[in-house]
């Protein structure tokens, strides 16, 4: 690589000899780092960096001439879910189900309509501006686009060490830092003084990365960062986040629609229809045991890079309804082939069905008939089409 | 009217075709011999440059391959390695300051390269059309869509009114679009984007085109409306047995929809086979790399791997292989010399390491690799390239 060795091919040089290999003990094994695993839901505090309760965001809609509120666009309706020390947990779902939402809204950059935000056991709904301030210097966030995420008229080192500057670190200690993350992300720290449009999207990611993590935080909410960019700078920029989480201990809310994103980064995922939770469960049980009818169909609209497997799709009718106007009962009846009275009548539970391996983390699902729709599952799929175990 | 529309339909005049008409030698012994008998499209050495104050960006720098009668080929490849400019170019849709260089686009047996803009515009919508990644800023938002498709059928057909609004109906009813009598009144903004890419769809198709160029249809969908999508063009294609070149940067897609692909990396054709060896057994060092980078649903990696760098600007292009800089099994010959479209077993590999006279060995001394080639090339001729079986 003498021809051209810029930044990222130091970079990848670098990674064999890195300390922070990810674990060796195999992909199966999830949250490994995670101790005293409870019951999962009546844990205690410790183990969980963060805790959502019945998260509402509504939007008001205005209209006429004096601009009324006219209704309300129900972004995020009750949304419950923890987040555990140190995991990545995954948020998927299509465009409009609110999950960028979600994300915003648990770092208070939105303010929630209803509900708690318990970080660090502290309610961060009750929180005045000053403790706020100080509450931010834990949690990030990483933003999809990292064309506009940048202020195009400073300099990169600027927009990275802004957060610095805004809690009181002296210049050297801003410079050093920022020296040191750009480095970390596989720059050169003297791109510090070089702006935003000479960076690839790629670059701009990692500048994003840097950003976010000059302050050290514990809890980084990545909304969509990779799908703005081209699949060999994904890649490169998925296994920069697994470093980091390793060295800096990490934890992830890891916002994507690509499932096959959020299954190879993700330790437990979460899947939401329509400001929703229609699905959480340990990444492997996910995606092997679907439960919920939506869930599934999501699993199977996806096409696999293999012509040798042919699938049989779910193929659901129409769109998604507006959120401005969300069904009745279960917000997916309207498009469940499983639907009946009752799925349109009550709203399903959102309830712990039992996790199928032996992890004892919770297999939450919103269905009233959850127990029935047992599927094959996606790994034994592939499995008995190639007669091979799929496992890399 | 929207440039979209007007790509599909109408007569907007094209400011690049007079100065590409111009460029390109027009060589009219070549016309017959162009096009083989069951060949519908057949790409030579086409180069489409655009001429900017910067400098020369050689979008799409000497491609060549073919197409039969209702087969599906997939051209992939990362953001700027040229496969949209690509289809703008066959469909003549590349304006100021680009440029066809060189080339010939023999569609029928006729070369598109040269073609006037009358009878581009007879072919534009008819005998091919496109499809586009955005749909909602494809269609023209003060029109209802129903009349957009009519306008296409009324621009190459004569058809009645009430005869081109009844096609339009059995199109859109075609796509899949429930109550379509209704839908026919409704603008693009009152339609979600599935829905708009339906209607795409159904005015791509209205004059039963023999090329479709689906350029990212699915792409700016969600899942489960691209699962839709998908289904919706495979059983099309059945119907009506349109040839489709389409145009994605998702393997996924690519693996489940193409019989034939071809990879395409900074311009120039890297790879081309059916689908299936190139799943199975890619050849070229960047194929190898992007299959290994994705993560695949149901397959757990620990770690992906990755093509380091990034792809080289299009405006300074290195004189060897345009990958060798990213390459894992970079020779010296590859920095030095651009390795031509190899036929190896079949398919074709623009990569060094499948030439007869080199060795693959990462130790080989330059000088002698240069020598063996050389004598090489003296004492037979240069392996054909693809698209001279």
């Amino acid at each position: 690589m003498a021809t051209n060795a810029n930044n990222v091919n130091e970079l990848d040089n670098r990674e064999p000899a890195d300390a922070i290999k990810p674990s060796e003990n195999g992909a199966n094994t999830p949250v490994q780092h995670i101790t005293g695993v409870g019951g999962g839901v009546t844990g205690d505090s410790t183990d969980y960096i963060m805790r959502v309760q019945n998260l509402k965001k509504y939007f008001p809609v205005r209209g006429g001439v004096l601009q009324r509120v006219v209704g309300q666009v129900k972004a995020v309706d009750g949304v419950n879910f923890d987040v555990r020390r140190g995991e990545t947990l995954g948020l998927v779902g299509e465009s409009g189900c609110g999950k960028t939402t979600v994300g915003r809204t648990v770092l208070r950059l939105l303010n929630p309509t209803g509900g708690n935000v318990l970080f660090e056991g502290r309610d961060l709904t009750t929180l005045n501006a000053g403790e706020m301030k100080k509450t931010r210097r834990n949690m990030q966030i990483i933003f999809q686009d990292p064309y506009s995420s940048l202020d195009p008229r400073v300099p990169i080192g600027q927009s990275v060490g802004e957060g610095l500057l805004i809690h009181g670190f002296s210049r050297e200690e801003r410079e050093q830092t920022v020296r040191d993350m750009l480095k970390r992300v596989g720059l050169h720290p003297e791109h510090a003084r070089r702006y935003p449009h000479e960076f690839s999207g790629g670059q701009r990611q990692r500048i994003g990365i840097a950003r976010a993590l000059t302050m050290h935080p514990s809890f980084i909410v990545a909304d969509e960062p990779v799908s703005a960019l081209d699949v060999s700078i994904q890649s490169q920029v998925l296994n920069i986040l697994k470093d980091l989480q390793q060295e800096f201990k990490l934890t992830y809310l890891f916002i994507a629609h690509n499932l096959s994103v959020v299954e190879h980064i993700s330790d437990r995922v979460g899947v939401m229809y329509l400001g929703k939770m229609a699905e959480l469960a340990d990444r492997d049980e996910l995606f092997n045991n679907p439960r919920h009818p939506y869930t599934q169909a999501l699993l199977s609209a996806i096409p696999i890079p293999d012509p040798r497997i042919r699938r049989d799709r779910i193929i659901l009718k129409g769109d998604v309804p507006s959120p401005l106007n969300p069904p009745s009962g279960c917000r997916f009846h309207t498009r469940c082939w499983l639907a009946q009275q009752i799925c349109s009548d009550q709203e399903p539970e959102w309830r712990d069905i039992g996790s199928e391996n032996a992890t004892a983390h919770p297999h939450l699902v919103a269905c009233h008939f959850a127990e029935q729709t047992k599927v094959k599952g996606l790994a034994n799929e592939i499995k008995e089409q190639l007669g091979t175990d799929t496992k890399v | 009217m929207q440039n979209t529309n007007d790509s599909a339909t109408s007569m907007k005049p094209d400011l690049a075709n007079d100065g590409a008409a111009g460029s390109v030698k027009a060589d009219p012994t070549s016309g017959g011999a162009g096009a083989s008998n069951d060949d519908l499209l057949r790409v030579e050495g086409l180069k489409t440059y655009f001429y900017t104050e910067d400098g020369i960006v050689k979008a799409v720098d000497g491609i060549d391959f073919s197409l039969k009668r209702g087969e599906v080929l997939g051209i992939a490849g990362e953001s700027g390695c040229g496969k949209s400019v690509t289809s703008l170019t066959i469909m003549r849709l590349i304006s100021q300051p680009g440029k066809i260089v060189a080339g010939h686009i023999w569609f029928d047996g006729k070369d598109l390269a040269t073609a006037t803009e009358d009878e581009m515009t007879k072919i534009r919508g008819n005998r091919i059309s496109m499809i586009f990644q955005q749909p909602t800023s494809c269609l023209n938002p003060v029109f209802k869509v129903g009349d957009q498709i009519v306008e296409v059928l009324k621009v190459h057909k004569r058809m009645s009114d009430r005869a081109a609004k009844d096609r339009a109906v059995e199109l859109l009813t075609m796509v899949g679009i429930p109550s379509a009598k209704k839908r026919y009144d409704s603008y693009p903004h009152e339609m979600s984007g599935g829905m708009c890419q339906r209607v795409m769809i159904a005015m791509g198709l209205a004059n039963e085109p023999e090329l479709l160029i689906a350029d990212e249809p699915t792409t700016a969908l969600d899942v489960t409306i691209q699962a839709q999508i998908l289904e919706l063009m495979k059983a099309l294609k059945k119907d009506i047995n349109t040839a489709i070149i389409l145009i994605t940067h998702d393997l996924g897609v690519m693996a489940e929809m193409a019989e034939r692909m071809v990879i395409m990396y900074a311009g120039k054709v890297v790879e081309q086979t059916d689908t299936n060896s190139l799943f199975e057994s890619p050849k070229h060092p960047y194929t190898q790399g992007l299959l290994a980078s994705i993560p695949v649903l149901g397959q757990v990696r620990d770690r992906l791997e990755v093509i380091p760098g990034t792809v080289p600007s299009l405006r300074n292009l290195p004189p060897g292989c345009r990958f060798a800089a990213r390459c894992p099994r970079q020779m010296p010959i590859c920095v030095d010399e651009e390795p031509d479209l190899l036929k190896v077993h079949g398919r074709s590999v623009r990569c060094w390491l499948y030439h007869p006279a080199i060795d693959p060995d990462p130790t080989a001394c330059a000088d002698q690799t240069l020598d063996k080639l050389n004598t090489y090339r003296q004492t037979q001729q240069e392996p054909p390239a693809a698209a001279a079986k």
